[in-house]
């Protein structure tokens, strides 16, 4: 309860901070969502700074008990079908960068129940690492398979 | 109609949850082939899931996500239980869909 009325604090502020700043002209739309949606770590054009923002740290340690499913050629590069699973204790974020992207992180889930299993499809621009890189006890984890990307998926 | 279409198979005391959400998700670099104009970045910025009504997990998604984002999670839970997903986008949209397992 104490650690959900911090939540609700905290988010009320940066709220309502949000909206001052959009009062003065200061910040567009899609901005204000940052208080929830990490825009900075989506933000981000290189991987090392959307780990830092994203996590607070980019100290990444390789790890074999993250499994990276993703297909060795994909001919569309909008169409990237990826699985991150984890086996590592206490794993509570999981998120997926592919480094050569505009901006590398894909997406990012926090889990409070759920396992430690994501399956989705992504756009790749062109053949390149997946990540996958989950925080497990304040620690940070990762995994790679490089995709050959026939044609991109990023641009028009 | 919901954009959100789940199929929940359970196995133990986990349900396998699969959902597909139909969205365009425009990345904000395409563009219009008829005008030459940009189209304006729409996609969904968060995904939400919850089993019974307590949050299980909290995404955030990019527009490098695929568009008609297809999702497959692993959610605590046995037959019966209720699992509902909802998005909202960076445009402001939102839905929200519940299905028993």
């Amino acid at each position: 309860m104490q650690t959900k009325r911090r939540v609700f604090l905290k988010g009320s502020l940066a709220a309502s901070a949000a909206g001052l700043a959009v009062g003065a002209g200061l910040l567009s739309p899609r901005a204000v969502l940052a208080a929830e949606w990490p825009s900075a770590a989506f933000d981000s054009e290189s991987m090392d700074n959307a780990l830092s923002e994203l996590f607070g740290s980019g100290d990444v340690a390789d790890s074999g008990d993250i499994t990276v499913k993703a297909p060795d050629i994909a001919e569309n590069g909008a169409v990237v079908p990826v699985t991150i699973e984890s086996a590592i204790a206490d794993s509570n974020k999981v998120a997926i960068f592919v480094s050569k992207n505009p901006t590398p992180l894909v997406a990012s889930f926090d889990l409070s129940g759920a396992n430690p299993f994501v399956s989705t499809r992504i756009r790749m621009g062109e053949t390149d690492n997946v990540t996958g890189v989950v925080n497990a006890g304040g620690k940070l984890y990762k995994a790679s398979k490089e995709v050959k990307v026939t044609i991109g998926g990023c641009g028009g | 109609m919901s954009t959100i279409r789940m199929r929940i198979s359970p196995a133990g005391d986990v349900l396998d949850v699969k959902a597909l959400i139909r969205h365009p998700m425009e990345t904000g670099n395409r563009e219009d082939k008829s005008t030459g104009e940009k189209i304006p970045a729409n996609f969904i910025q968060k995904l939400m899931v919850s089993v019974n009504g307590e949050q299980v997990m909290d995404g955030n998604l990019s527009e490098a996500v695929s568009k008609n984002p297809y999702l497959n999670i692993k959610v605590p839970g046995a037959k019966g239980d209720e699992v509902t997903i909802s998005w909202t986008s960076n445009t402001g949209e939102s839905d929200e869909a519940t299905q028993a397992a």
